[in-house]
């Protein structure tokens, strides 16, 4: 026999006081791992939607004034293109996708259009300096679309617009805006002159609604020797983890880049603040309340327990056994009951994110296994804290007042 | 074997001293098969605690062995308890959600023996004391008669060189005493040293002699010789 064969057979020797104790730390553990199950999609959930938007912070000259926020990026001051280095080697958290931008008016056929210049995304991965530490280095969580179920991907030409990133692009090759291809009958394959230089159209742009439709777009370094301005940009377009923002990357740019104006799209933001924040402190408020009434439930439990077997452990301290193994006796007990309770709560608690989590937060969930760990983290630290102080007054019981009939 | 020099064991109850042992001064040899006999409040099984390690005294010193029971921490008294004390109560105090065969080898789960010299050690106790078909069973599943033979059974797991025993026969009827008494009588002639608490004058005719306390003291000439 070992200690663990005393301790399971006593556990179910006093199933129905037992009972109590295990039912609050498995309902208030279910509790909390369905609210975080279910907030981890709603937040993913959201975080595409974002993501969908396009860039949610602008990066300006300190000057800029901010009338339209999709065309903000037409400022005449300019910052340099150095800044892009500043953020991409920082040790900021949530910077998804940067853009920096040079826009310039150009004329073609006698109308006035927007000249974009962009850096593709071969160009940060190629600068050496902006690996490891960099935006490509980071791992990708929030801001990054995630496989949703029935959830279709965007086409890819509607992705290249949105988040303005494109993989590769030539010092001699233009995207352009579908207004400005209609206006001027221009079709993909086609050149046009910017500029004094001459481009190859590889792609037309689907309709976007806003200004950069249009727009054309070119490489950032051709547009800045065409502009003749070196190397200077007038805006960097930032996906910003929304998690991230609400932590504060907005004020933490701003520290980074103190010359530089740092915009958001506020509105969504602070929508998303609100539900994360609500959904936080929901989790926090049942982890209290999981804490109070589950560690109540077993302490109390565990006391009545160390009372109904003083004659027990006064034979067992008689047969020889010290404080140590009656402490043990105690925590093991505990320990089995968090990890019964911590596994159950898990279970439970992703069978009712995965049932009520779509008609709640409106959104498909799956199981999260690695709250398993959480689970059995919390569980386990809730019932050995609770259970310290009854083991220790078991362990330190007087053996002679414990047989009482001697 | 057992000593006491000069033991006094007093409570506070209520405000008042009460002097469970006054000045108590005995010598055990090994292989002795001592009664203590006496009124109840005598101070009979505080003797006996304090004989096994279980009450420290107000005064004075116990030995066993040689060796100062006090005077160790309380680490090394349990592991003196287990390897050199067994105890027997009046109320059997086994587990009860514990089977025989498990009962008998809780002693030895303490004594770190390994899971199946424990079985084979349990089971051939079990059938020392005549309950070889009954393993398996729990306490509440054996008369009182079986439940004490299975807390022989556990005393003797150790192999104990001293057995304290509280009233073994306080809850049995006379011929299940007659039965445990020949255990104790068995494991006295096997070289093991007996102090025996009791109420019962025919039990205490058993042992080899028989020493009376009043008020927590040894009675002058309240000694004597019973048999052997």
């Amino acid at each position: 026999m070992r200690l663990r064969t005393l301790v399971w057979r006593e556990l179910f020797e006093r199933k129905n006081q037992l009972a109590t104790s295990f039912v609050a730390i498995l309902l208030g553990i279910s509790v909390i791992v369905s609210i975080k199950n279910i907030t981890f999609y709603s937040e993913k959930a959201v975080a595409r939607e974002l993501d969908a938007l396009g860039a949610n912070i602008m990066i300006l000259p300190k000057s800029a004034s901010l009338q339209d926020y999709y065309s903000s990026d037409m400022q005449d001051e300019e910052f340099p293109e150095e800044y892009v280095a500043r953020l991409t080697t920082s040790d900021l958290q949530g910077l998804d996708n940067l853009s920096p931008k040079l826009s310039v008016p150009v004329e073609l056929r006698g109308k006035r259009f927007t000249l974009t210049g962009i850096l593709p995304k071969n160009e940060f991965q190629a600068k050496a300096a902006w690996q490891g530490a960099g935006i490509f280095g980071r791992p990708q969580g929030c801001g990054v679309v995630v496989k949703m179920p029935g959830v279709a991907d965007a086409p890819a030409k509607e992705t290249l617009v949105r988040l303005r990133v494109i993989d590769d692009l030539s010092g001699t090759e233009a995207l352009v805006g579908a207004d400005m291809a209609a206006a001027l009958n221009i079709k993909e394959g086609d050149s046009v002159g910017l500029l004094g230089q001459s481009f190859t159209v590889s792609a037309v742009l689907p309709s976007t609604g806003t200004v950069d439709d249009a727009r054309a777009f070119a490489h950032l370094h051709t547009v800045q020797k065409l502009a003749g301005k070196g190397s200077v940009i007038n805006a960097i377009e930032v996906v910003g983890c929304c998690n991230e923002i609400s932590k504060g990357l907005v004020q933490k740019i701003n520290r980074l880049l103190p010359e530089a104006k740092v915009v958001t799209i506020t509105q969504i933001v602070d929508t998303q603040i609100k539900t994360n924040g609500m959904m936080s402190k929901l989790s926090l408020l049942f982890l209290g309340i999981i804490v109070l009434v589950g560690g109540a439930s077993i302490a109390n439990y565990m006391y009545a327990n160390v009372f109904e077997r003083r004659r027990e452990i006064g034979t067992l301290m008689a047969l020889g056994a010290g404080s140590s193994m009656v402490l043990k006796m105690f925590l093991l007990k505990a320990l089995l009951l968090g990890l019964v309770g911590g596994v159950g709560g898990f279970l439970l608690g992703t069978v009712l994110a995965v049932s009520l989590g779509p008609r709640i937060a409106g959104v498909p969930v799956l199981p999260m296994p690695v709250l398993v760990l959480w689970a059995l983290g919390v569980a386990v630290a809730i019932s050995l804290a609770a259970s310290y102080f009854p083991a220790r007054r078991a362990a330190r019981l007087d053996p002679s007042s414990a047989l009482q009939e001697i | 074997m057992l000593r006491m020099q000069s033991v006094s064991k007093s409570y506070s109850h209520r405000g008042r001293t009460v002097n469970a042992m006054d000045n108590v001064t005995l010598e055990i040899p090994a292989g002795d098969f001592v009664a203590v006999v006496g009124p109840s409040g005598s101070g009979k099984s505080t003797l006996l605690l304090v004989l096994g390690g279980m009450l420290s005294p107000s005064a004075g010193e116990v030995f066993v062995g040689g060796q100062s029971v006090y005077g160790i921490d309380p680490k090394e008294r349990a592991s003196l308890r287990q390897k050199k004390i067994g105890f027997v109560f009046q109320t059997f105090n086994l587990v009860p959600y514990l089977s025989a065969l498990e009962n008998v080898q809780v002693p030895l789960l303490i004594g770190r023996v390994d899971e199946a010299e424990q079985k084979t050690r349990a089971a051939a106790l079990l059938e020392r004391v005549g309950l070889g078909d009954r393993l398996d069973h729990k306490p509440s599943e054996l008369s009182v008669g079986q439940q004490q033979r299975v807390a022989l059974a556990r005393m003797l797991a150790n192999g104990p060189a001293v057995i304290l025993a509280d009233e073994p026969t306080g809850n049995l009827d006379p011929e299940t005493s007659q039965e445990i008494l020949s255990f104790l009588e068995e494991a006295n002639r096997e070289g093991r040293t007996i102090v025996m608490v009791t109420h019962d004058m025919r039990a205490a005719g058993k042992a080899r002699r028989t020493l009376r306390l009043v008020d927590g003291k040894i009675v002058p000439n309240g000694e004597s010789q019973t048999n052997g």
